[in-house]
Parts: C-alpha cells; structure tokens; sequence
C-alpha cells in the first residue's frame, strides 16, 4: 500500500466521523496538492509553447497547406516529396558538415580549457567569467561581425591571407570554405559555454584521486585521460547532446553570413535544414512542406543524439 | 505564516502563472477609446519618406494617431506581413505591398478591403492607369491597393572614377556614352583598361540583369495567363545573354547587391556605376558615406526607360478602422503625398498630377551633385510601360537567377550550366 492511500483512507475515516476540523483537512489538502501547482508553471508552459506546437506541426505536415490559402489533407505526400527533393539532401548534407566541422574542434578546445583553467592561476574567476563573455554576446552581433571578417573584398581574414602571399578566398563561394567560417563563428560563441560545463563536472572528482595517482607516479597528461575523462563521462554526454541538437538546428550565422538571405549561397553551398524549412514554409508559403521538413529535423535530432549518446559511452569507456 | 495562507499563496501563485501564459498573445492596443481617439499603425519596408507627412496629418486630424513601422529589408517583412495575415491579428491598419508581393497576394484578396467600397473610386484620376488597374484583382474585381510610387531607372556613377578612367563627367555627356547596353559594356571595358583601382565597372550583373527586364515592357517571366515562360521568353534570354556578356567582358565587379562588400564598395569606390530605380538613391547615400557627398551623379540608363519597382497601399481586413485607414491610405497616395515623400526619401510619383507638379520637377538632390532628379525620373515616368508580373515573379527573379548569375561571376557555373540552373529553380519557386 502506498503513503498516499494510507492518508487517504485515513481521511475517509475521519470525513465519516464528521469531526475533522476545518484547518487540518485543509492542511491536508496543501501537502497533497501545493506540490502539484508548484511544478505546474512548467508543464503548463510546456504544453502551451513546446506539447502543442509539435503536435500542431505534424498536422499541418499532412497538409498542403498554404500560409495564407487552402488547406487540403495529403497523407504522406509531403513527406515522400522530401525524400525525393534535392535541395533537401543538400541542406542536410550541409548542416551535417558544419556540425561535424564545429562540435569536434570545439569539445576538444573546450575540455583542454576547461583542463587548464582546473589549476591554480592567477585571476582564476576572471578567465572562467572572461569564457562566457562570446556566448552572452547576440548572435546577430556574432553574425555582423564575422560576416565583415570573412568578406571577400574587405574582410580582415583575406587581408592577413593576402599578406602571407596567398590568394584571398571568396568564402561565400565555396562549400568548404563557408562551412569553414561558419564553424568558425559557432566555435567562437559555444566553446566557453561547454567549458564552463566541464570545469564545474571536473572541480566534483575528489582531489584524492589525482593525489594517489601522483604518488603512483602518473604523469599529468596521464592522469588527465586515466582519471579525469571517464569521470567526466556523463558531463561529456550532456554537452555532445546540447551541441547536436544546437548544431542540426543551425540558422542565425549561416542567414548572417549570407547576408540575411534563405538560400545560403548561389548554389545552396551553407544551406541548412533550417533555412530550407524557412525558405519553404515563410517564404514560398508551403507551410505544409515546412511543417514536413520540420518533423523530418527533430526526428534527425533523435536518432544523431542517440549515436553520438553510444558513441561517446563507448569512446570513454 | 498559517497552513490556510500558504495553501492560498500557493493557489494564487499557481493561477498567475497560468494566466500570466494566456494574456501575452491579447492585443488590447485596437479598441477606440471614449474620446474618439484612432490609433492607426503603418507597416511599410525600407523608407517611404511618410515621417513628415504623418506628423502634418496628425495635425491636421487630433484624433488620429499614427505609428510607422517599417522593416529595413523587404525580404523581412514579406514572411512577417503573411504571418499577421495568416493569424488574423497583427499587421498594421495601412500596409506597403511590393508589386511582387501584391500579384502573390491578389489570389488570396480576401485579406484585404475593398477600398471601391470606401469611396476610393474618385480617386482614378490622381494615378496613371495602369498603377491603378494593378492595384485591382482583374479588370472588375476589388481595389486592394492605391499606388505609391514606381520605379523610374537611371544610372549612378562616380565622377571622381570617371575622370580617372579619361571618361567624360558631365551627367549629359555620361548619357551620351551608352544608348544602348552594348555601348555600356564598350564603356566599362574602357574604364576597366584604364586601371582606376576599382574592382570592375559595375557593382554586379544582377542589377542590370533586372534593369534589362523591366525595359522590356510586356512579359517576364510569366505569360498573361500566370503560365511561367522563363524558358521561352526571347526577352529573358535577351537580358540573360547581355548580363552574361559582361561578366565575360570583365565589365561586372562581381560583387553581390546587399552583401558587405557591396556597401563598403560603395564607400571605397569599387565599382564606378550602379542601376538606380529612383527609390535607390537613399541607399547609395547611406551607404557611401557623408565623405563622399558630391561624387556621385546620376545619368539616363543604357536602352531608355523602364519600370523597375513600385509598390501599393493597401488595408487588410483585419484592421479594426478601414475607414479612417483607408483616409490615411488616400492623404500618403494624394499627388501632394507623393511630392512630399520623393522630396524625403526618393520613391518616384504615380501620380500624373505629381509628375506635372512644378515643385516636383524643380527638385534636386545636392548629394548627388545636385542633380536634378526630379526631371531626370520625372521625364520618362508618364510613358513607362507596365511589365505582367506573375504571382512568383520575384521570387523567380531573385532565388532562380540571380543566384544563378553569380554562380558564373563566382567562377562556379559556365553561363550555359547557370542557365539550366535558373531555369530548373525558376520551375520550384513557381510552383
């Protein structure tokens, strides 16, 4: 018999006895209901702008649905047109690149700074606050700036590249060097968020633990991979996920870099799933088909979170 | 604190916070107060030169009261503008549409007021006949817009580069240069020869690619019937084939329109000319900088005059004072409206009586060189032809071939790859 039942059957008891005073049925009530309101604020929110919209969004998926026309119900059509649709493999294929391009770099980067600001330096507080500072910066911000960066013709990289001999690059032109920059600017923003993340999980794993590993006479870089990566396992988990799903939901810098248009180049070069789904749903007025890529990207979500979930657990084992 | 008042804290607590979700999508701003007072909301994109305008109406009406909202970028306030009229709330009492924006929003005129049905019909007069006839859903349909401005062409060079390159300065000299675009391509090589420091000519072929088409009068893109001839038109390959000859020519500076190196081009002369539909001029402006001031002048476009731009106002149904909106819509669109707004911002009169206003063709612009542009576009305005605009034809124009165009000036596509390109994009955006 569970807790509550007791209380409950206990309180029909006294109900039946009809001398339950007022205050104590009352007192009742609050320690079985005030937990329920208190995290309702959450689920309320959650239902309104997160439960509804993804319900909403796989109806309208099965739609031809035009924003501000008809609406016919399809079935799946919009669905096997995805899988047939050129633009759509490309846009994947792009965001699936840029993600790689950045998230590998940038948990190496983050995890050796996280190592390092783990010491005891001078003006510890100031660096680990100095890390944050590009990711509380706005993304448009972020955008402008690296977008001024990597111009062809005034950009301060072709400037430097131009000053060592070599020849300027049209970064907008070509896939690899736009995914370059792009995967530059998300680097510069989220590494000081992750590293933070991993110094916070790194400052947990007891002291002790590297204390008997020097008296083994490990060395630094040992103890590093033997003690503090497995340690970190979960912590690492967390991060590959936020980083996948951030990565595959892409849009503010690649729209930024190309100046603030859906098509992500002449050819599509940095178009990403979700510039595809905007294109497609705000500015073709296809919300049906949208709404089909949009469902299409959270189920891709799912399945790269759960292989990169193994891949890490197996990696730092 | 009693275990009765922590049970009420917590409920009320909890019932905030559900109310707190329903009541931020409540627009209460509509309803007219007791007093009569209107509060009227106009939504257009880049600057329509109506500051002035609305602080003398609001004089002129103390009850009315009227905010302008505008987005920087058209491209912006498209996706915007449909969201407000797909919800059904939002979208200002007054709107801008683009002329591309009001053929895709013609098949849906369900959104928007008739505004015959506001007594707009003795207004015909004030506006040339064809900027009425579009503004209207087919020859007996609804009016949803009153015209604001169209888009009178000429060409911006700088005089400084010019003289660089030997070329000749004065605005009527520099006309005399290229009747026709293959004299202008004649001319860019010679400028291009002369080793000025620019990166080319011109900005980009895309310009020019659009200027081409809307000389053309007659079809685009599309057929009378909405059929999409992309592929047949000889009056788009004649454009395609002309824009192509100068990226081969060397003449293109192959620098894309809107991107940074194209405003910063402006500043560091790296292109001498640029196409400018009259509503152009602010951006120049702004983008080259007070240094520059005096630069740049303003000469007849290669193959005479065409119609590049233009747009409407128009009242959506959802506003809750189409009467005083669309009085509003009748002040901004008046002949004196439109002198008033080409004076601040440079969108070109619709209006004959406009085009014929002395105060009108007296007007110069001292940034560049005091040209006097409203003869220069006021000259060819009453004669422009309007080109049939399919419900996709910008969307056909700017994601099919403009990037197809600079694919080939990026040295990714050969022109004739570039054209089965456009072509085959033409097909997907128009469906």
């Amino acid at each position: 018999m569970t807790s509550s039942s007791v209380i409950r059957s206990s309180a029909a008891a006294r109900a039946a006895d009809g001398r339950v005073p007022w205050r104590s049925r009352l007192t009742r009530a609050d320690m079985k209901y005030a937990p329920y309101f208190f995290i309702a604020p959450f689920f309320v929110l959650f239902l309104v702008f997160g439960a509804f919209p993804l319900v909403y969004t796989g109806w309208v998926s099965l739609h031809d649905w035009h924003l501000i026309g008809d609406h016919t119900f399809v079935w799946f059509d919009n669905y096997t047109a995805l899988f047939s649709d050129p633009d759509f493999w490309n846009a994947l294929k792009n965001t699936v690149g840029i993600f790689v391009l950045a998230t590998v770099p940038q948990l190496l980067m983050a995890l050796s700074v996280a190592n390092l600001l783990n010491r005891k330096i001078r003006a510890r507080t100031f660096f680990r606050m100095g890390v944050l500072i590009p990711n509380v910066t706005s993304v448009a911000a972020v955008g402008i700036v690296f977008g001024q960066l990597f111009a062809r013709d005034v950009g301060l990289v072709n400037y430097v590249i131009t000053a060592f001999g070599l020849d300027a690059v049209d970064w907008q032109a070509n896939w690899w060097s736009s995914w370059i920059a792009i995967a530059v600017m998300v680097d510069w923003r989220w590494t000081g968020y992750n590293t933070l993340i991993l110094l916070g999980a790194m400052q947990a794993i007891p002291k002790d633990l590297y204390e008997s590993a020097s008296l083994d006479g490990a060395a630094p870089w040992q103890q590093f991979w033997r003690i503090t990566v497995p340690l970190l396992r979960p912590t690492l988990v967390f991060t590959v996920i936020i980083s996948t799903i951030g990565g595959l939901q892409l849009f503010t810098e690649p729209v930024i870099f190309g100046n603030g248009r859906m098509l992500g180049g002449t050819l599509g070069q940095f178009q990403t799933v979700t510039m595809y789904m905007y294109e497609t749903a705000f500015q073709r007025f296809q919300y049906g088909y949208g709404a089909a890529i949009a469902w299409s990207l959270f189920g891709l979500i799912v399945v790269f979170s759960l292989i990169n979930l193994l891949i890490v657990r197996r990696a730092a084992r | 604190m009693s275990q009765t008042k922590r049970f009420l804290a917590v409920t009320v607590a909890a019932v905030t916070a559900m109310s707190m979700v329903g009541a931020c999508s409540k627009n209460t701003d509509t309803k007219p107060a007791a007093d009569g007072q209107v509060n009227l909301v106009v939504d257009t994109f880049g600057d329509f030169g109506y500051k002035a305008l609305v602080a003398q109406y609001q004089t002129d009406h103390p009850n009315v009261k009227v905010e302008l909202r505008s987005v920087q970028k058209l491209d912006d306030y498209k996706p915007k503008l449909t969201q407000y009229l797909a919800a059904g709330t939002g979208a200002g009492d007054v709107v801008a549409l683009e002329e591309g924006i009001l053929n895709e929003f013609k098949t849906q005129p369900q959104n928007f007021v008739n505004l015959l049905d506001q007594g707009a019909a003795d207004q015909q007069a004030n506006f040339l006949p064809w900027k009425w006839e579009l503004g209207r859903v087919g020859a007996d349909g609804p009016l949803i817009g009153l015209g604001t401005d169209v888009g009178g062409l000429a060409v911006c060079y700088r005089k400084d580069l010019f003289a660089k390159a030997k070329l000749p300065t004065d605005r009527e000299a520099v006309s005399k240069l290229w009747p026709t675009w293959d004299e202008f391509i004649t001319t860019g090589k010679k400028f291009t020869a002369a080793n000025t420091g620019a990166k080319g000519f011109v900005d980009s072929v895309t310009t020019s690619f659009s200027a081409m088409l809307s000389q053309a009068g007659d079809t685009n893109f599309y057929d009378r019937d909405n059929k999409l001839i992309a592929d047949s038109n000889p009056v788009v390959r004649q454009a395609w084939d002309t824009s192509m000859k100068m990226v081969s020519e060397g003449v293109s500076a192959k620098i894309a329109t809107w991107s940074k190196d194209w405003e910063a081009g402006f500043k560091n002369g790296s292109f001498a000319v640029t196409m400018c539909p009259s509503w152009m001029l602010g951006i120049i402006k702004t983008n080259s900088g007070a240094a520059n001031a005096g630069k740049w002048d303003v000469a007849a476009v290669p193959g005479g005059g065409g119609n590049w731009g233009g747009s409407w106002l128009a009242v959506p149904t959802q506003s809750k004072h189409p009467k005083e909106a669309y009085e509003l819509a009748k002040f901004l669109t008046s002949p004196e409206g439109q002198v008033a707004a080409f004076k601040e911002a440079g969108p070109l009169p619709s209006s004959p009586k406009a085009l014929d206003d002395p105060a009108f063709l007296a007007l110069t612009n001292d940034y560049f060189s005091n040209a006097p542009v409203g003869k220069i576009f006021g000259e060819g305005a009453k004669s422009l032809k309007p080109v049939v605009l399919g419900p996709k034809h910008q969307a056909v124009k700017e994601r099919a071939f403009e990037p197809a165009m600079q694919a080939v000036e990026q040295g990714k596509l050969t022109p004739d790859k570039a054209w089965q390109q456009a072509l085959k994009s033409a097909v997907k955006e128009a469906k």
